[in-house]
C-alpha cells in the first residue's frame, strides 16, 4: 500500500479560482478550518482570463439600473431556462459582492464621481460591468488571493501559524471524493510535484473546479479545464444539469493556428467595436431574432447613436447575447462571406482613436501585436467562435449551493442552472462571488448541523490509489496526448456549435470506442511532475463529461442558447419546461428528464406578458391583466 | 512552412540534470510553448512544463530561452533563426522540481510578510470614493501576472542566495509601492520596505523592468518612488528633526509575523 | 509556503555557464564604460587646467568654471566675486559648485544604473552572473549616501540658475550691448538641456507630486507631476545628451578662449 499523506479539515474547497477562493474565505470567516486545493499555482486559476468585468446592478453609470432589470436580462439571456431563484439571488447580491472586493483592495476603474465605473456588455440593458481595463478577472483573483493572505496574517497573530485556519495546497489534484455511506467524508488526490498521494478528511467539500473547455479543440479555456468537478460529482452520486449548453464565445482569435480560440474580449464590442463580413457589411443587423427585435437597433445610425444617447436609441446588434452572435458569425462564414481564415472582422480601429483603444483594451493590443502581428488600433481583428463556458453543471440548491450528496457543494462554472441555456458576459465573475460565498455559508451551516464526523474506509482509499497509479503501471500503454486530441476532435466536429442527430450519434459511438482506449493509456516516467500521467488521469473526467454533453445534446430536440440543432432550429416552450439530468450508473452515463419548477409569480410579473408568450406555454402564462386591475 | 527546430532542453530534478537535444517540427505562427507541447505529445511525454492559459495572462510558463527570462507562451518561434539551436532552461533563481518546472514558494512566503491593504475601518463597502487619477498608479502595478520573471532575473538573489532572507524582490517591493500609493490605504510601510524587505539592496539596474512581460515600469514607477519615499522617512534630516521636536509623528506599520 | 511536501532538499538547476545568452549583451556596458571614461578624463583635464575657460570679449564662461570664485579667476569671470586669494589650479576655480554637480550625477538614478552595470558589473547585463562574492547594494556606507540625491538636486537647481545667468551674459557683445554668436547659441542649448535633465530627475518627480497619495486633491501639483513624469521618461536620454552638450560647450569655449578658433558672430 502506497503512503498517503493525511490532513484533517472542516471544509475542503477544490479549485482556487474566483468561486473557490470566495467560498474558502467565507468558510474561514465562519470559523471553519479550510483547505484550498489548487490544481495550478495559487493565483493562476482560469479566472485570470476573464477580461470584461463583473455584472452588478450598482447603478453607477446609469441610475435606472437595479437588480430587477439585471434579473430580467439574465433570464432573457438564458432563454428562460435559468434556475430563476439563482438568477434572483445573483442579481440581488452581486453589488454587495463587488463592493466587498473593493474593501479587500480591488482597484476598479472609476466614474467621474469616484464610484466604480461600469461598462456595456452584450445582453445587459444598462452599463453594468465593474471592470479594470480588460483584465478584470486578474484583479479579482489577485484580490481574493490577497484576502486569503490577509486572513492568514491574522491567523499568524492569533494562532501563531498563518496556515492554522486556511491553507492553500498548490499544484494538487483531487481524483476521487470519498464518502461515508451517502455522505461526503473527504477528498483523495495527488501532489503534482512529488506525485505522492494525499487525503483530506473533511465532512464538507466545495467543488469549484470550473469548466470543461479542454474537451474541445478550439477553446479559450486553460489547461485545468478538464471537467474535474463535473466528473467528481457524478462519481460521488450527484447530478449534472443541462450539460448540452456549451457557450461558444463569438470572438476568439482564428489566426495563427497556434492561438486559434484565444479569447477576444466582448469589451471590444461593448466599447464600440463592430463586426463586418468580407464585403465590409455590418451583418449583425440581419440576425436579430424576434424575441430581441424590440430592444435592438435597425440602422447603423441608431446603433451608433446608442453609445452616447442610450435613452433615445436602441442597442447595436453586435451586443446581442453571445449565442446569437456566435451563430451569426458561423452563418456568414458558411455563406462564403468570411475572412481568409474562416472568421469575420472585428473592427475597433475605425471606431475609436488609437490612444483610447490602448487605454481601454491594453491586453488585447498586446495579444494581437505579439501573437498575430496585428495592430488593432490600425486594422481589424479576425475572429470566430471559440468554446468558452459550460452553462450546465452540478445541480445545486440555489440558496445553499448544496448538491444532491450530503456534504457536497458546488459553485461557479461547475454548478449548473444559474445561466440557463446561455450566459451573459459579465455574469460569470459575479456568479463566482455570489455563489462562492453561498457555498461557503452552506458548508459552514452543514458542519454546524453535524453530530459526528464521517469516517473513511481503508478499502476506498486503496481503490482510489490503485486507480490513480494505474497509468504509471502501463508505461507502454496508449499515448494520452493522442487520445486527448481525438476526443477534442470528436467534440469539436460532431458536438460543436451547430448540431445534428446523425453527427451526435456518431460522436457517441466514437466516444464509446475511446472509452476502451482511455482504460489503456499509460505514462512513461516517474511520479514526480509527470504531465503525461496527469493527462492520463484527466482523460477519465473529460470522457465522462463529453458523454454527458453528447447525450443531452442528442436528447434536447430544440435550439436554445448554447444548444443549436440544425434538425430542430426552433425554440420550443414545451422543452423549456424540461431539465436534462445526467447521472452515473456504474461506469455508464445515464440521462433523464426532470420538470422545471414553475417561476414564482412575483418574478413572472417582472416581465411583459407579450414577452413571456415567446418563451412559455399558454398554460404557464399569468392571467391577462384587465384594464381596471392594471390601474 | 514547417521546419525542424533544434532544441536543447534542461532535464533533470533536484538540481542534477543536463541539456538534452531534440528535434521538433515547427509550424507558422507558433510560440515556444507550442513546440514544447509537440515535444511532449510525440517524444517526451513526461517532460515537465508548468503552463495554464497559453495567452500571457496567468504567468505560469516562465523559463529561460537562450539565456533570457521569458514566458514560453509569448515567445514566438519566428524571433529565432530556423538553424538556431534554442537552449531552454528552468528559471535559475528558484530550486528545480523537475525539468523546466521550479519551486517558486519563495515568492508566496514573501507575499505573506507584507502588511495587507489597510483601509480606514470607518469606510464601509460601497462607500469608497476614489478618482481615476488616484488609482492609475496602483492599477499599473496590479497588472502584474506574478510570473516571477523579475524575481528570477534580479541579481540581488539570483547571484547571491545569501540575500534571500533580506530581500523581497521587485515583485513584492512593487506590491508595497502599490499599497503606499493606494488612495484608501492608511498604513505606512516605508520603514519596513527598507529594513525588512531590502529596498536598499536594489541598485536599480532595471533588469526587472527589462523582463516584465506586462511592460510594467517597475523601476521608474515603483522602486525609485519607493526609494524616494524611504529617503523621506529615514534619510531626510528635516523629517528627522521634525520627529525629534514632535512636529511630525510617524507611525510605522510593522512587518507581519510568520510561523512561531 | 503553499507546498504540502518537504521542499528543503531542492536546489537550483546546476548550470555552470555564467549566462546562456547568445546576443551581444556585453556591448551596451562596454559602450557605456568607454563613453563615461572619455568624458571623465576630458572634464578632469580641463577642470584642473586653470585656463581657456573664459572669453572676455563675448562674456562666455564655461560651465566647468561657474561660479569662478578663486582669486586666480580672470577679470570679469567671477560673477559671484572671488572668495579667496590666488591659488594654483589644482584647486578648481568652481570648487563651490563642482562637488554638487558631480554628486548630482553620481547619485542620479540613471547614472547609478549605468555605472553599476558598466564598471561594477553588478550585473553587466540581465541574467548574466556578476563577478562579486557578496553584495550589499545600497545599504551601507558609502552607497547608502545615494539616498541624498534630493539634496544634490536642490543644489543643482541653484547652479542651474547660475548657468542661466552666465547665459544671459553671453548675450552681451564686446561693447556690452546685445550680441549673438555661435557660442551664445551653444550655451543656450546647453542650459536648456541642463534644465530639462535637472527637472526630469526622479527626486524632482517625487517632490513635485509623486509623494502624494491623492492627486485629485492637488490638481496643480498633479499637473506638474505629469509634466515632470513625461520628462522623466527621457531621463536617460537627457543624461547622455547633457554630457555631450556640456563637453561641446566647454570645448567650444576652450577653443575660442585659447585662440584656436574665433567665435562665429551673427550680431555684434
Amino acid at each position: 500500500m502506497t503512503d498517503i499523506e493525511r490532513h484533517s479539515y472542516d471544509v475542503v474547497v477544490i479549485g482556487a479560482g474566483g468561486s473557490g477562493l470566495r467560498a474558502a474565505i467565507e468558510a474561514r470567516l465562519r470559523g471553519k478550518k479550510t483547505a484550498i486545493i489548487s490544481k495550478s499555482l495559487f493565483g493562476k486559476a482560469h479566472t485570470v482570463m476573464a477580461e470584461g468585468g463583473a455584472a452588478a446592478a450598482m447603478g453607477n453609470a446609469n441610475s435606472r439600473d437595479n437588480s430587477q432589470v439585471h434579473f430580467r436580462d439574465t433570464m432573457r439571456g438564458g432563454k428562460f431556462l435559468n434556475n430563476w431563484r439563482m438568477a434572483e439571488l445573483h442579481a440581488n447580491e452581486a453589488p454587495d459582492r463587488v463592493w466587498e472586493l473593493e474593501a479587500w483592495g480591488a482597484v476598479f476603474d472609476r466614474t467621474k464621481d469616484g464610484k466604480i465605473s461600469q461598462r456595456n456588455f452584450g445582453g445587459h440593458e444598462y452599463p453594468r460591468l465593474a471592470h479594470v481595463g480588460d483584465r478584470t478577472g486578474l484583479e479579482m483573483i489577485r484580490t481574493l488571493q490577497q484576502k486569503v493572505v490577509a486572513l492568514q496574517q491574522e491567523d499568524a497573530v492569533s494562532h501563531g501559524d498563518p496556515e492554522a485556519m486556511i491553507k492553500v495546497f498548490a499544484e494538487t489534484t483531487i481524483t476521487r471524493l470519498v464518502k461515508d455511506g451517502d455522505r461526503i467524508a473527504g477528498a483523495f488526490g495527488y501532489v503534482r510535484d512529488s506525485g505522492s498521494f494525499i487525503l483530506f478528511e473533511a465532512p464538507a467539500v466545495v467543488l469549484a473546479t470550473g469548466g470543461i473547455g479542454k474537451t474541445y479543440k478550439v477553446t479559450s479555456n486553460s489547461w485545468e479545464y478538464t471537467g474535474d468537478g463535473h466528473a467528481l460529482a457524478l462519481l460521488a452520486g450527484a447530478k449534472l444539469l443541462n450539460m448540452e449548453f456549451v457557450q461558444l464565445h463569438p470572438t476568439g482569435m482564428v489566426w495563427p493556428p497556434s492561438v486559434k480560440g484565444l479569447l477576444v474580449t466582448e469589451s471590444v464590442r461593448g466599447d464600440g467595436g463592430v463586426l463586418r463580413n468580407s464585403e465590409g457589411k455590418r451583418f449583425m443587423f440581419n440576425y436579430v431574432p424576434d424575441v430581441f427585435r424590440a430592444q435592438y437597433a435597425e440602422t447603423e445610425e441608431e446603433a451608433d447613436g446608442w453609445y452616447a444617447d442610450p435613452e433615445n436609441n436602441r442597442r447595436p446588434p453586435e451586443l446581442l447575447p453571445r449565442d446569437e452572435v456566435a451563430r451569426s458569425i458561423n452563418s456568414e462564414v458558411k455563406a462564403g462571406r468570411g475572412s481568409e481564415h474562416d472568421g469575420v472582422f472585428l473592427d475597433i480601429a475605425s471606431r475609436l482613436p488609437a490612444e483610447e483603444i490602448l487605454r481601454r483594451l491594453p491586453s488585447m493590443c498586446v495579444q494581437f501585436k505579439e501573437l498575430a502581428d496585428v495592430d488593432i488600433t490600425k486594422e481589424p481583428m479576425e475572429v470566430g467562435p471559440t468554446c468558452h463556458y459550460v452553462m450546465g453543471g452540478v445541480e445545486v440548491d440555489p440558496d445553499t449551493a448544496a448538491a444532491a450528496v450530503p456534504g457536497l457543494f458546488a459553485a461557479g462554472e461547475v454548478s449548473g442552472g444559474m445561466h440557463g441555456s446561455n450566459r451573459l458576459g459579465g455574469n460569470s465573475l459575479s456568479d463566482l462571488l455570489v455563489f462562492g460565498r453561498r457555498a461557503g455559508i452552506g458548508a459552514a451551516d452543514y458542519l454546524d448541523g453535524l453530530t459526528a464526523r464521517p469516517a473513511i474506509a481503508q478499502a476506498d482509499l486503496e481503490a482510489a490509489a490503485a486507480e490513480a497509479s494505474a497509468p504509471l503501471e502501463r508505461p507502454g500503454g496508449e499515448n494520452p496526448y493522442t487520445v486527448h486530441a481525438e476526443l477534442q476532435d470528436i467534440m469539436t466536429n460532431l458536438v460543436g456549435l451547430i448540431r445534428v442527430e446523425t453527427e451526435m450519434k456518431q460522436a457517441l459511438a466514437e466516444l464509446e470506442k475511446l472509452r476502451e482506449r482511455v482504460l489503456t493509456v499509460g505514462a512513461a516516467g516517474g511520479r514526480g511532475y509527470n504531465p503525461g500521467w496527469h493527462l492520463a488521469l484527466d482523460l477519465r473526467n473529460m470522457l465522462i463529461v463529453a458523454e454527458c454533453v453528447a447525450l443531452a445534446a442528442l436528447e434536447r430536440q430544440e435550439s436554445r442558447g448554447g444548444h443549436a440543432r440544425d434538425d430542430f432550429p426552433q425554440m420550443s416552450p414545451e422543452w423549456r419546461k424540461v431539465n436534462l439530468i445526467c447521472t452515473l450508473d456504474g461506469d455508464r452515463v445515464h440521462l433523464s428528464r426532470q420538470p422545471m419548477k414553475p417561476m414564482r409569480p412575483d418574478l413572472l410579473a417582472r416581465f411583459d406578458r407579450d414577452e413571456l408568450k415567446k418563451y412559455l406555454t399558454p398554460d404557464e402564462l399569468p392571467a391577462p391583466v384587465t384594464p381596471e386591475e392594471k390601474h | 512552412m514547417g521546419y525542424q527546430a533544434q532544441l536543447r532542453i534542461w532535464r533533470g530534478d533536484a538540481g542534477r540534470g543536463d541539456l538534452a537535444d531534440y528535434k521538433v517540427e515547427v509550424n507558422e505562427g507558433e510560440v515556444v510553448l507550442d513546440v514544447l507541447h509537440r515535444l511532449q505529445a510525440t517524444q517526451a511525454g513526461d517532460l515537465a512544463i508548468r503552463w495554464n492559459c497559453k495567452a500571457g495572462k496567468c504567468g505560469s510558463c516562465s523559463m529561460e530561452i537562450n539565456g533570457r527570462p521569458r514566458l514560453a507562451c509569448m515567445t514566438r518561434m519566428s524571433t529565432f533563426g530556423e538553424n538556431e539551436t534554442l537552449t531552454i532552461t528552468p528559471m535559475r533563481t528558484f530550486p528545480v522540481i523537475r525539468d523546466l518546472v521550479t519551486d517558486v514558494s519563495f515568492n508566496y512566503a514573501k507575499a505573506r510578510e507584507i502588511p495587507s491593504f489597510t483601509p480606514d475601518p470607518a469606510t464601509k463597502p460601497g462607500e469608497f470614493r476614489m478618482q481615476q487619477v488616484d488609482v492609475n498608479r496602483s492599477q499599473e502595478f496590479r497588472k502584474c501576472i506574478e510570473c516571477f520573471l523579475c524575481q528570477n532575473t534580479c541579481h540581488v538573489i539570483r547571484d547571491h542566495t545569501e540575500n534571500e532572507g533580506a530581500f523581497a524582490g521587485p515583485r513584492f517591493l512593487m506590491r508595497i509601492a502599490e499599497l503606499e500609493m493606494h488612495p484608501a490605504d492608511t498604513a505606512d510601510r516605508r520603514e519596513i520596505a527598507q529594513d525588512d524587505f531590502g529596498l536598499g539592496l536594489c541598485n536599480i539596474t532595471k533588469c526587472c523592468t527589462e523582463v516584465c512581460p506586462e511592460h510594467i515600469k517597475i523601476t521608474d514607477n515603483a522602486l525609485i518612488p519607493m526609494k524616494e519615499r524611504v529617503a523621506g522617512r529615514k534619510y531626510d534630516p528635516l523629517v528627522w528633526l521634525g520627529s525629534k521636536i514632535g512636529r511630525r509623528q510617524v507611525k510605522d506599520t510593522p512587518k507581519v509575523p510568520g510561523k512561531k | 509556503m503553499t507546498q504540502a511536501t518537504d521542499t528543503s532538499s531542492r536546489t537550483r538547476a546546476q548550470i555552470a555557464d555564467r549566462t546562456l545568452r547568445k546576443d551581444p549583451w556585453w556591448r551596451a556596458p562596454a559602450i557605456t564604460a568607454t563613453l563615461l571614461t572619455i568624458w571623465v578624463l576630458y572634464a578632469t583635464v580641463h577642470v584642473f587646467l586653470g585656463r581657456w575657460y573664459w572669453v572676455p570679449k563675448y562674456h562666455y564662461l564655461t560651465p566647468f568654471y561657474s561660479p569662478c570664485i578663486s582669486g586666480s579667476c580672470a577679470t570679469g569671470s567671477a560673477s559671484l566675486g572671488t572668495w579667496f586669494g590666488k591659488v594654483p589650479s589644482i584647486i578648481p576655480y568652481a570648487l563651490v559648485s563642482l562637488p554638487f554637480v558631480l554628486g548630482f550625477r553620481l547619485t542620479c538614478y540613471y547614472y547609478r544604473r549605468a555605472y553599476y552595470r558598466a564598471f561594477w558589473r553588478a550585473p553587466a547585463a540581465c541574467a548574466v552572473r556578476e563577478p562579486h562574492k557578496t553584495y550589499t547594494g545600497e545599504t551601507r556606507f558609502p552607497l547608502i549616501m545615494q539616498n541624498l540625491h534630493r539634496y544634490f538636486f536642490f543644489a543643482v537647481i541653484l547652479i542651474s540658475v547660475l548657468n542661466t545667468y552666465d547665459l544671459t551674459q553671453a548675450f552681451r557683445g564686446p561693447n556690452g550691448d546685445f550680441g549673438l554668436g555661435l557660442g551664445t547659441l551653444i550655451m543656450l542649448i546647453n542650459v536648456m538641456l541642463l534644465w530639462a535633465y535637472t527637472l526630469s530627475c526622479h527626486s524632482c518627480r517625487h517632490i513635485t507630486g509623486g509623494r502624494l497619495r491623492h492627486f485629485s486633491a492637488h490638481p496643480v501639483r498633479y499637473w506638474i507631476w505629469t509634466q515632470v513624469s513625461k520628462l522623466n521618461g527621457r531621463h536617460m536620454q537627457l543624461a547622455w545628451i547633457t554630457l555631450g552638450t556640456l563637453m561641446l560647450t566647454d570645448l567650444y569655449i576652450m577653443l575660442v578662449a585659447s585662440g584656436a578658433i574665433s567665435d562665429l558672430r551673427f550680431y555684434n
